[in-house]
């Protein structure tokens, strides 16, 4: 509370840091860029780093391992850059826009709609293509959040942290035994928890294609809202008296929620924690703005599905350690670590 | 400690929950009939009564006392136990949205049922289950008190929330790479207990349950004075003179102890413990002496019909008792939440 009346008092010096913030970003792409780099070429094949450069810039369709590179390292690292920056966005604008610094973009039933359409669509049509289960798995997603949305909208009272929070958890409880019950009924469950283990490893140029746009869109999209978010996250009640049409601003900020959230978890499964830890690190770097705080997140979240992505080839090669686990061994001390502090700024 | 000045008031209120308590068990004692008359082998409720009275046939006792009787008063059991567990959890964290799933408890309780699974996959488990589940919550409960505790400030709630959904959290990442090595069989077998399917359906598991769960219950019945201080907040309760932190401890021991028994024998069944609490307190209002019995009794309600459903919907192929837990009581939770003010 002491820091956003700081805010208020239009003193955000005290509590939003520009020149860490840039550090960060600068820094971390700089991080990135040289994990990207390693990312193409550590795995069941190590590649040089020289030949990984000669493939991306001089591709030869022969050579095996430029096709390695091209065909599954290259998309696979570029997946994780997105959905790592679309989840740790989709998470800090939750977060800022409900209050809740548990908010994160399985509470929204993104990730049970996307679950009990996959299950469907499993059960019911086999051998579909991908791309129709990218976009069945994304309807999902939406039909999930619109539920959860408009259960809290149409609540007495209105759209409280609260009440979004209890509608997310009851409806992704519905949704995930619905799936439960058709995958348990159909036998396809171990189907379902490959999915739902999350992981990059299957990411190809086509899925690629349709996560770029989408994210872009969204990143777009919340650094124009991210003002917004900051006057939102400081309070429903000082929101509304500095002039903010609250609802609408909740309104952008869930669909913005959606795309970004809906076309990662359509790629790469439910992966948790990084919506809910990347904001969280990234506030406790730059402070309360949202302005910096988004893409911070961004970067910082496309770090740590790269790295854990890494992580999830070198711990048990020649096998691979589902990503949403590496994560979790990540993510869990670092929120434990956030949880016993006794401030938690939002 | 109670505010009963107005006299009236509070006949009134012990009236209305005496007529709710009573109503629900009414009902539950209907389900209960009924479902001791659904199932693969098919009787006419006529034949039912008469072999309750002994005078059915031997097969039919045999049906009913052996294979169904047993079930349902487990069903029971695991209801009133995993509501209360919940309603303790919500009281103690001043957390509407505590229950023993989403703390992680039963995710604990499930850990240890994989690893079982998956070193002794050639055992025969069912007697083993319930023990072990129990090892995992118990286990769970430790670890989470252990980390959101503090030396000075003890226990706040919002800690013991956020520390127990990043156990979850670890838990179930864990249990997602111990899922991929099952073999298709073990792993059929592990879906199905997490999705909650009532496990132990004799009698040496009816015998196993009954004391923990009429023991807790009573024990949490004697303690919903500390209860309803605990809910004021804690700050409050320690200015009226309770020992805060020593009963926020066995209370949640209780909790813990109540969930890691019924899941134990009924598979990890989640939203009873949310959904019990919420529609007793809704019935009976806030006081715990009242709150304790109406959420074991919906919790009982809640379950017992919903078994009754996994029985009969698909014959004859059986639904896991928690996901239709989930499909009734996720809607009768939005509705409660959207009506809420």
């Amino acid at each position: 509370m002491n820091d956003s009346a700081k805010v208020i008092n239009n003193q955000p010096q005290a509590v939003s840091r520009p020149l860490i913030a840039m550090l960060v970003l600068v820094g971390g792409l700089v991080v990135l860029v040289v994990s990207f780099a390693v990312s193409i070429s550590v795995g069941a094949d190590m590649i040089p780093l020289s030949t990984v450069w000669g493939a991306v810039f001089h591709f030869h369709a022969q050579e095996t391992q430029d096709q390695v590179i091209h065909y599954l390292r290259l998309p696979r690292a570029v997946a994780g850059v997105f959905v790592g920056a679309a989840l740790a966005v989709a998470g800090a604008l939750m977060q800022g826009m409900t209050r809740n610094p548990l908010a994160d973009p399985g509470l929204l039933g993104i990730n049970g709609g996307s679950e009990f359409m996959l299950a469907l669509s499993f059960a019911l049509f086999p051998k579909l293509s991908f791309a129709y289960l990218l976009l069945l798995s994304f309807a999902g997603a939406g039909i999930g959040a619109v539920l959860v949305y408009g259960l809290g909208a149409l609540s007495r009272g209105g759209l409280t942290a609260v009440r979004l929070t209890l509608a997310g958890a009851a409806i992704s409880a519905l949704l995930v035994a619905l799936s439960q019950g058709i995958a348990l009924y159909g036998g396809l469950s171990q189907d379902l928890t490959y999915w739902l283990a999350g992981g990059m490893s299957g990411t190809n140029w086509v899925q690629v294609e349709w996560l770029i746009p989408c994210v872009i869109v969204g990143l777009i999209g919340a650094m124009v809202v991210s003002k917004s978010v900051t006057v939102l996250s400081l309070g429903e009640e000082v929101a509304t008296a500095l002039g903010q049409r609250t609802n609408m601003v909740k309104l952008v900020c869930t669909c913005l929620v959606l795309i970004l959230a809906g076309a990662s978890v359509t790629i790469a499964g439910p992966i948790g924690f990084v919506g809910l830890v990347v904001p969280h690190i990234a506030r406790y770097f730059v402070g309360v703005d949202y302005r910096l705080i988004i893409p911070c997140a961004a970067v910082l979240g496309s770090l740590l599905i790269v790295l854990s992505d890494i992580g999830a080839r070198m711990i048990h090669p020649p096998y691979e350690v589902p990503l949403g686990a590496v994560i979790a061994l990540v993510g869990v001390p670092f929120f434990l670590y956030l949880a016993r502090r006794d401030r938690r700024g939002l | 400690m109670q505010m009963s000045t107005a006299d009236g008031m509070t006949h009134k209120r012990v009236t209305r929950a005496i007529t709710v308590m009573l109503v629900v068990s009414v009902l539950i004692m209907i389900v209960f009939i009924i479902s001791m008359d659904t199932g693969p082998i098919r009787m006419a409720p006529g034949e039912v009564i008469r072999t309750v009275f002994g005078e059915g046939t031997a097969k039919d006792q045999l049906t009913l006392f052996d294979f169904r009787l047993p079930r349902i008063v487990i069903t029971i059991l695991i209801g009133a136990g995993l509501a209360v567990s919940g309603c303790i959890l919500q009281a103690v964290t001043h957390n509407p949205l505590s229950d023993p799933g989403i703390l992680g408890i039963n995710s604990g309780a499930g850990l240890v049922v994989i690893l079982y699974t998956l070193f002794f996959p050639n055992v025969q488990s069912t007697f083993a289950l319930p023990f072990l589940a129990f090892f995992g919550a118990l286990l769970t409960a430790m670890l989470i008190y252990a980390l959101a505790a503090k030396r000075r400030e003890g226990l706040s709630p919002t800690r013991v929330v956020l520390v127990g959904i990043a156990i979850a959290a670890a838990i179930n990442a864990a249990m997602m790479v111990l899922e991929m090595l099952l073999d298709p069989q073990n792993f059929q077998f592990v879906a199905t207990w997490l999705a909650g399917s009532i496990v132990g359906t004799d009698w040496t598991y009816v015998l196993a349950l009954l004391p923990w769960i009429i023991g807790l219950l009573a024990f949490t019945l004697y303690k919903s004075r500390v209860l309803n201080v605990l809910s004021l907040g804690d700050q409050l309760a320690t200015s009226l003179g309770a020992p805060v932190e020593r009963e926020k401890r066995l209370l949640l021991g209780v909790a813990v102890a109540l969930a890691g028994a019924s899941v134990a024998v009924g598979g990890a069944i989640s939203f009873v413990g949310l959904v019990g609490p919420h529609l007793a307190r809704r019935l009976v209002g806030t006081k715990y002496e009242f709150l304790v019995p109406a959420s074991a009794l919906t919790g009982a309600l809640l379950v017992i019909l919903a078994d009754m459903l996994a029985k009969w919907v698909l014959q004859p192929t059986e639904i896991p008792t928690g996901i239709v837990v989930a499909v009734i009581g996720a809607p009768y939770f939005l509705y409660l939440l959207v009506r809420w003010k």
